[in-house]
C-alpha cells in the first residue's frame, strides 16, 4: 500500500500567511482562556492562603463555617477533648474576627481581619513570623500584614523609619504594631493582623473566651492524619468538624466558587475565549474549503470519498490546535509572571490548567472543523463541472 | 465480463448489447434535472456502445447535454432511466459507494486542469495512485515519474501548478488521469483553455498514451482542429445523439 500524501499538513504549510493568522488567532483565544482561568485560580489561591499557612495536621471548625468573611465558632472544650486520643500531640486555638483599623495618618477606619492566637503555641507557618510571634505575649501588641490594601496606611515604612513600636487604633482600642508579615489581600479580607488571645478578647469584649473559630491539632510524628481524622470524626460530637488543612482550604474555595458569582464570571470569560477561538478556526477552515472547492470536487471525481475529505479537514483542525496551543502556553507563562510582579496575586501555570486549556483547544478546533465540514458537501463534482 | 440482459423500457436492439468487449454500453438512457413542475428532461433515449480501445469524439452545441452525459459516464451522477453499463457494471440507481468505486477506474480530464494548488506536479499525480492499494511505495514513485516524463514534464516534477504554464498544467492533469492505467478516459474539452499548439500537443499525448495502454477514450470537444484523432465522431443536439458514424 502506498504511503499517503499528508494533505492536511501540505494545505497548511503552502499558505503561510493564512497559517500564521490561524496560529495567532488560536493563540489569542488560548491566552484569553489561560488568563481567565489563571486569574480565577489566583484569586482562589489568595483566598486560601491563610488556611494554607496554618501550622497544623488537622483543624477543627464549626460545621457551619464556610468562609473567613463570616466566621462561626465552637466550644473550646471540643479541642481539649481531642487531647484524650492517642496520637494527638498538641492543640492550640485561633480566634478570628473583623476589626476596624484606623489609618494613623488619615484617621479613616477600614475593616481588617484579626487573628487571635496563643503565643508560644503553633499557629502560622510563615517563616518571617517565627521570630515575631513571641512579641505577642506582650499585651496590646499587634503584627501587621504589609501585603494588604494601601488604605490601611504605609505602616511598614513608618515602622522602619521610627525603629520603635508604633501606636495604632483598632476597634477603638489602642494597640502597638511591633512586627510585620506578608499574607495579602483576598476576597474575605483587605488585610490581616495577628494578636494574642488576650489582646483579641480585649479588642472584642463581647466575645467569650470559650468560643473559638479554629482549633489546630498537632499529631505525634508518624501518625497518619487521615486515619486520625476518621477516629476523631467518629468520636467527637457532630457540633464540630475535623478537616485536614487542605480540606479546610477547599471549604473556603468552594464558598467563593459556588456561593458567589466569581466562578461564573471567570468561567464566562473562558467561554468567550473558547467561542472566539471557534469563530477564528472556522473562518480559516471555511476559506480553505471554499478556496479549494473545485479541487476537492476533483478529488471526489477521482474516487475519494466525503469521509476522506472530512478526515483531511479534521486533521487540519487538530494540527492547528497543536501549533496554536504551544505559543499560547509560552505567552501565558510570561504574562502570569508579569501579573505576579504587578499584583502579588499568586498566579502560576499549573499542569492541570495547561491540560484543561489544551483539551478546550482541541474541542474548539474540532467544533470548527465539524461546522466547516458542511461546506465540503457542496463540493459535488457533478454540479461543478 | 458478464453479459447481462438489458433492462430496457423498449425492445432490445440486440446487436449493441451482446458485445462482450464494450467498455461503455448505453441503452435507452433518459436523464432529468429538477423535481415536480420544474422537472426537465436533458437526455433523450441515448443508445451508444463504445469498444475497448476506441477513441470517440463527442461534439455538439452548448447545452446539448454533452457534459451531462459525460458526468453520467464518469460516475459523477447515477443514471435514472434506461441502462448504463461501465466496464460491465450497471450504473442505473448506483449508490454513492458504487459510484466511488467506478470512479477509481476512470480517468477524468477536466476543461480546467483542477490540480490541487498546494501539491507539486508529482504529488498531484501520485494522489491518483494512492486510491489503489495494489501499488507499493516504490512503484508509486516510479510510475509517477515515468508518467510525468511521458507527458514531457520530466524537468518539472517538483513544480507547483502556479509555476507551470496552462499547457503544462493540463499535461499534469492528463498524467494524473492516466497514471493508474484506467480502462476509460473521459475528457471534457481538455483543449478549450489552450492555444493551438499546446492543444494539439495535449490531444496527441492523450491519443498516444491511450493507444499504448489500450484504453477507451471519450472526448467532448468544440475544437475542430483535433477531430482527426478520433476513431468515431458523435454529434449531439438537444439531448439526443443525432449521428453516430464511424470514420
Amino acid at each position: 500500500m502506498p504511503k499517503k500524501t499528508p494533505l492536511p499538513w501540505l494545505i497548511l504549510v503552502r499558505q503561510k500567511s493564512r497559517l500564521i493568522v490561524a496560529i495567532a488567532g488560536i493563540a489569542f483565544a488560548d491566552m484569553l482562556m489561560f488568563l481567565q482561568l489563571g486569574f480565577q485560580g489566583a484569586l482562589f489561591d489568595a483566598a486560601i492562603k491563610p488556611h494554607r499557612s496554618l501550622d497544623a495536621d488537622l483543624v477543627l471548625i464549626n460545621p457551619q463555617f464556610r468562609t473567613l468573611f463570616s466566621v462561626k465558632s465552637f466550644s473550646r472544650e471540643r479541642l481539649y477533648q481531642t487531647l484524650g486520643f492517642s496520637g494527638v500531640d498538641r492543640v492550640s486555638s485561633v480566634y478570628i474576627s473583623t476589626g476596624q483599623w484606623r489609618n494613623p495618618k488619615t484617621r479613616e477606619s477600614r475593616a481588617i481581619l484579626v487573628w487571635g492566637i496563643e503565643p508560644g503555641k503553633p499557629s502560622f507557618q510563615i517563616p518571617e513570623l517565627t521570630n515575631q510571634l513571641d512579641r505577642l505575649s506582650q499585651f496590646r501588641t499587634v503584627l501587621f500584614d504589609t501585603a494588604g490594601r494601601p488604605e490601611y496606611g504605609d505602616i511598614g515604612s513608618w515602622l522602619w523609619e521610627s525603629g520603635n513600636p508604633m501606636d495604632v487604633e483598632m476597634s477603638d482600642r489602642l494597640l502597638n504594631v511591633n512586627g510585620l508579615f506578608s499574607m495579602g489581600a483576598s476576597f474575605a479580607a483587605d488585610g490581616n493582623t495577628i494578636v494574642s488571645d488576650s489582646t483579641f478578647l480585649h479588642l472584642f469584649p463581647d466575645r467569650s473566651a470559650d468560643q473559638i473559630e479554629v482549633g489546630l491539632v498537632q499529631l505525634d510524628p508518624g501518625v497518619d492524619p487521615i486515619k486520625m481524622q476518621k477516629v476523631l470524626t467518629t468520636h467527637l460530637p457532630t457540633d464540630v468538624r475535623v478537616l485536614t488543612v487542605a480540606e479546610f482550604a477547599n471549604v473556603e474555595k468552594q464558598y467563593w466558587a459556588e456561593g458567589t458569582g466569581i466562578g461564573f464570571i471567570f468561567g464566562l470569560g473562558a467561554i468567550m475565549g473558547f467561542i472566539v477561538g471557534i469563530v477564528i478556526v472556522y473562518q480559516i477552515l471555511y476559506s480553505d474549503v471554499s478556496d479549494h472547492l473545485s479541487e476537492f470536487a476533483t478529488m471526489k471525481a477521482m474516487g475519494y470519498s466525503n469521509g476522506f475529505l472530512v478526515r483531511v479537514l479534521l486533521t487540519e483542525s487538530l494540527i492547528l490546535a497543536a501549533v496554536g496551543f504551544l505559543p499560547s502556553l509560552a505567552l501565558a507563562i510570561g504574562l502570569y509572571q508579569v501579573t505576579y510582579s504587578a499584583t502579588l496575586l499568586p498566579i502560576f501555570m499549573t499542569t492541570d490548567r495547561a491540560i484543561t486549556v489544551l483539551v478546550l483547544t482541541v474541542a474548539m478546533c474540532g467544533a470548527s472543523g465539524v461546522i466547516a465540514m458542511q461546506k465540503l458537501y457542496q463540493a459535488d463534482p457533478a454540479d461543478i463541472f | 465480463m458478464q453479459n447481462l440482459p438489458a433492462q430496457s423500457t423498449g425492445p432490445s436492439t440486440g446487436s449493441t448489447v451482446s458485445l462482450v468487449n464494450s467498455a461503455i454500453e448505453i441503452h435507452e438512457l433518459n436523464h432529468y434535472f429538477g423535481h415536480g413542475n420544474l422537472k426537465k428532461q436533458v437526455l433523450y433515449s441515448i443508445n451508444l456502445s463504445i469498444q475497448a480501445g476506441e477513441i470517440v469524439l463527442l461534439t455538439g452545441p452548448s447545452g446539448s447535454g454533452k457534459t451531462t452525459l459525460l458526468t453520467l459516464l464518469g460516475g459523477l451522477r447515477s443514471a435514472q432511466e434506461g441502462s448504463l453499463k461501465l466496464l460491465g457494471r450497471e450504473m442505473r440507481g448506483a449508490n454513492t459507494k458504487e459510484l466511488l468505486k467506478i470512479r477509481c477506474n476512470i480517468g477524468y480530464i477536466f476543461q480546467a486542469h483542477n490540480l490541487l494548488s498546494f501539491l507539486t506536479a508529482r504529488q498531484n499525480v501520485r494522489l491518483s495512485l494512492e486510491l489503489h492499494d495494489r501499488y507499493t511505495d516504490a512503484e508509486c514513485d516510479r510510475l509517477v515519474d515515468e508518467m510525468l516524463v511521458a507527458v514531457g514534464l520530466g524537468d518539472r516534477l517538483n513544480y507547483y501548478p502556479e509555476e507551470l504554464s496552462g499547457g503544462q498544467k493540463q499535461r499534469v492533469a492528463i498524467a494524473r488521469a492516466l497514471v493508474s492505467s484506467p480502462q476509460i478516459i473521459l475528457a471534457d474539452e481538455p483543449t478549450a483553455a489552450l492555444d493551438k499548439k499546446s492543444g494539439r500537443d495535449v490531444v496527441e499525448i492523450i491519443q498516444q498514451l491511450a493507444k499504448e495502454r489500450h484504453c477507451t477514450i471519450l472526448l467532448v470537444t468544440h475544437d475542430n482542429r483535433i477531430l482527426d484523432i478520433a476513431d468515431r465522431l458523435l454529434y449531439m443536439e438537444d439531448g439526443r445523439l443525432v449521428s453516430d458514424r464511424s470514420e
